[in-house]
């Protein structure tokens, strides 16, 4: 045997600070050595994940669009304190700035900015920019408002004072279906436009009735397969495993091909006599529901089966001893001890469920589709980076809410998978 | 379970309604995806039964498409790097968490898992805004470190379920039998942590291999993705192909799910010896 090897940090010399001190500085090295293990993750998801994320929060609330096409304008728009109409420099100063970005091409932002709060802005705009003289007619507010009447109106320039501010609470406000007025209060819109709302109520009204049928075809199966002997149990699991591991695409695909008019399910029911033309169960909320429940059935199932196995089967026959019926100690015995399953199961499909995008977006029609569908609508067809950020936050902010109260309740590494 | 011979008819009927439920609850989430797979060897070109015939016509058309090759190559590509970064990133994490609780820690550890959790399509707005700049969008790139992050979580929660049963005496032990920490760690802890790590990396492999949202924003046609082409594909025009891509898809989770059992069985067991 060789003779062991002397510690690096022998213990024998620290005495002077005694064992107090090293106990000390060992945790604290301990401590260190953690943050450094911890840090390359954090680190790659801060710069890949969460700044990406701020990045498209705070563009919820970007007005760049004038102030960068227009500084000066911005600056004396600012200073200006928006009663009636601007005095004479602010009008020189946006000619001017208007005569530039018409040679410079640079004003599609600001007409689309503005278009955003009055529909015909960017009409206004453009014909403005190429009727305007090189030198005014008298005054250029005269002038302006000879080329385009909008320019001679209080509330044009309400506008473009609110474009001129560095934020704007623009897109948050459309997002709950809320606009400024002329005189800056806050309001609702107009019916015909308040469609948010609608929107995001139809989101949380779809993820709560996935949620519902989840638990109650979840909880009896799951009851079942915990009261099944371990082996059995094992196998049948499999069938619920086997979905939780196959591809999102290939269960929406299978749901399209089932619910499809020439479909088995509408050919089968039609075999049988029970229907004679062929239900629409695809495009349209049916459609929806179904494969968004068979998706998320498995993470409902999951953590309840993981906490009635845990249930000893001593409660129950104790509590029908004491003469309970089988009901009552279901109900009374049974029952509560499962509430933190259900309450893990449910959060975790209601929070999975609210974001959902692929499968409305396949399965859905016009009416069925989800916040997320809008978010990336905005993103890729209309190209309102602004209103797809704000409805991006109210939705995120939902959900972080939602995954607060999950973190409390069941803990986030109680948040087990398989 | 059987019942007991005193059971009254209530009870029976209970029990027969109860294995009725659990059967068709079953059936409601196995049939679905049975069902796409004699699809895809129809040789007819409607995703309909009865078959008008047995063929492999769409899987010879799956596998001499380029479009799906390319897609399917894409996808590995992805999957792969993906996996390997999360996995040593994730369990270098664990580690961490279980080493020592420091301040912030749980604040920490919520943010680790938050990639769960975020809905998908606020991820991908974020990322094709944020990556654009620096060219990342339209590149394996950009979808590779995106992936990472959304799979990094499945590695941290795998692993350090796993160190919870991990006995932290046998890395002492080593340490005082003069392995130093690079050593202990590749010696003693990776390979009875192991299992965990495996878990982990099969669940962060299938996140990265599934997800579509994403990478419907940040691939072009060039760099589109499996399951970017299978959402095209149903979106556009849902034909057998589209089964026998499945019925391939199928197969890979049935394999995935078969490791996955035997690591947790191994577990089990090993839990059971101590």
């Amino acid at each position: 045997m060789t003779a062991p090897t002397v510690p690096r940090d022998s213990s024998l010399q620290a005495s002077s600070g005694g064992l107090k001190a090293e106990l000390r500085r060992t945790q604290r090295r301990r401590k260190l050595e953690a943050v450094a293990l911890v840090a390359p993750l954090f680190l790659f998801l801060a710069v890949f994940f969460l700044a990406p994320i701020a990045a498209m929060l705070f563009r919820s609330l970007d007005n760049s669009e004038l102030p960068s096409a227009m500084p000066r304008t911005a600056e004396v728009l600012r200073a200006w304190d928006g009663a009636g109409l601007p005095p004479e420099p602010v009008f020189a100063t946006f000619a001017s700035e208007l005569a530039a970005g018409q040679k410079a091409r640079n004003l599609a932002g600001v007409a689309k900015r503005l278009t955003y709060e009055l529909p015909n802005m960017r009409s206004a705009l453009f014909a403005t920019a190429r009727a305007l003289p090189e030198q005014p007619d008298g005054t250029w507010q005269k002038t302006l408002t000879g080329a385009n009447a909008v320019w001679g109106e209080p509330a044009t320039w309400a506008v473009m004072r609110r474009a001129a501010a560095p934020f704007t609470p623009l897109y948050l406000l459309a997002a709950v279906d809320r606009e400024m007025d002329a005189n800056g209060n806050i309001v609702s819109v107009a019916p015909d436009r308040a469609i948010y709302v609608d929107i995001f109520i139809r989101t949380f009204w779809i993820a709560i009735v996935v949620t519902v049928v989840c638990l109650f075809l979840g909880y009896p199966l799951a009851y079942k397969l915990a009261s099944l002997p371990p082996r059995i149990a094992n196998l049948l699991m499999i069938l619920v495993l086997l979905p939780f591991w196959t591809s999102i695409l290939v269960r929406t695909g299978a749901w399209v091909v089932l619910l499809q008019r020439e479909g088995p399910i509408n050919e089968t029911l039609q075999t049988l006599g029970l229907i004679t033309e062929p239900l629409q169960l695809v495009y349209n909320r049916v459609g929806v529901y179904v494969a968004m429940v068979h998706i998320l059935l498995p993470f409902m199932i999951l953590p309840l089966y993981s906490v009635m196995k845990g249930i000893s089967p001593a409660y129950v026959r104790a509590a029908t001893s004491l003469g309970a019926t089988p009901f009552t100690a279901f109900r009374r015995v049974y029952l509560p001890q499962t509430v933190p399953g259900i309450g893990a199961g449910g959060l975790l499909v209601f929070i999975l469920g609210v974001g959902y995008y692929i499968t409305p977006a396949l399965v859905g029609g016009a009416g069925d589709q989800m916040v997320s569908y809008f978010v990336a609508f905005f993103t890729n067809q209309t190209i309102n980076w602004g209103m797809a950020a704000a409805l991006g936050s109210v939705l995120l902010v939902a959900t972080l809410v939602l995954y607060w109260i999950y973190a409390k309740l069941v803990g986030v590494d109680g948040m087990k998978m398989g | 379970m059987s019942l007991p011979p005193y059971a009254s008819p209530l009870e029976r009927a209970w029990h027969v309604t109860l294995w009725a439920i659990a059967v068709l609850v079953l059936g409601f989430l196995i049939l679905p995806i049975l069902v796409i797979v004699p699809l895809s060897f129809s040789s007819g070109s409607f995703l309909s039964f009865p078959l008008p015939g047995l063929s492999l016509r769409w899987y010879h058309e799956l596998l001499g498409s380029e479009r799906w090759l390319s897609s399917l190559r894409n996808s590995v590509i992805v999957a792969f790097a993906s996996t390997i970064l999360a996995t040593v990133l994730g369990t270098l994490a664990a580690l961490g968490l279980q080493r020592a609780k420091f301040p912030g820690s749980s604040l920490v550890l919520a943010l680790l898992i938050s990639p769960m959790v975020v809905p998908l399509v606020i991820v991908a707005v974020g990322v094709y805004f944020f990556y654009a700049p620096f060219g990342l969008t339209g590149s394996l790139v950009g979808l590779t470190l995106a992936h990472t992050a959304l799979a990094s979580p499945f590695v941290v929660i795998t692993v350090s379920a796993t160190l919870q049963g991990f006995d932290t005496n046998l890395s002492r032990a080593a340490a005082s039998l003069g392995a130093g920490p690079t050593l202990a760690f590749f010696r003693i802890t990776l390979p009875l942590i192991l299992p965990g790590v495996v878990s982990g990396a099969l669940f962060a492999f299938v996140t990265s291999f599934d997800e579509v949202v994403v990478a419907l924003f940040l691939t072009g046609p060039q760099d589109r993705t499996l399951p970017r082409q299978m959402f095209d594909g149903i979106r556009e025009n849902i034909s057998p192909i589209i089964a026998a891509a499945a019925t391939l898809l199928i197969v890979l989770s049935v394999a995935l799910m078969t490791v996955m059992e035997a690591l947790r069985r191994r577990s089990e067991r090993l839990r059971g010896l101590r």
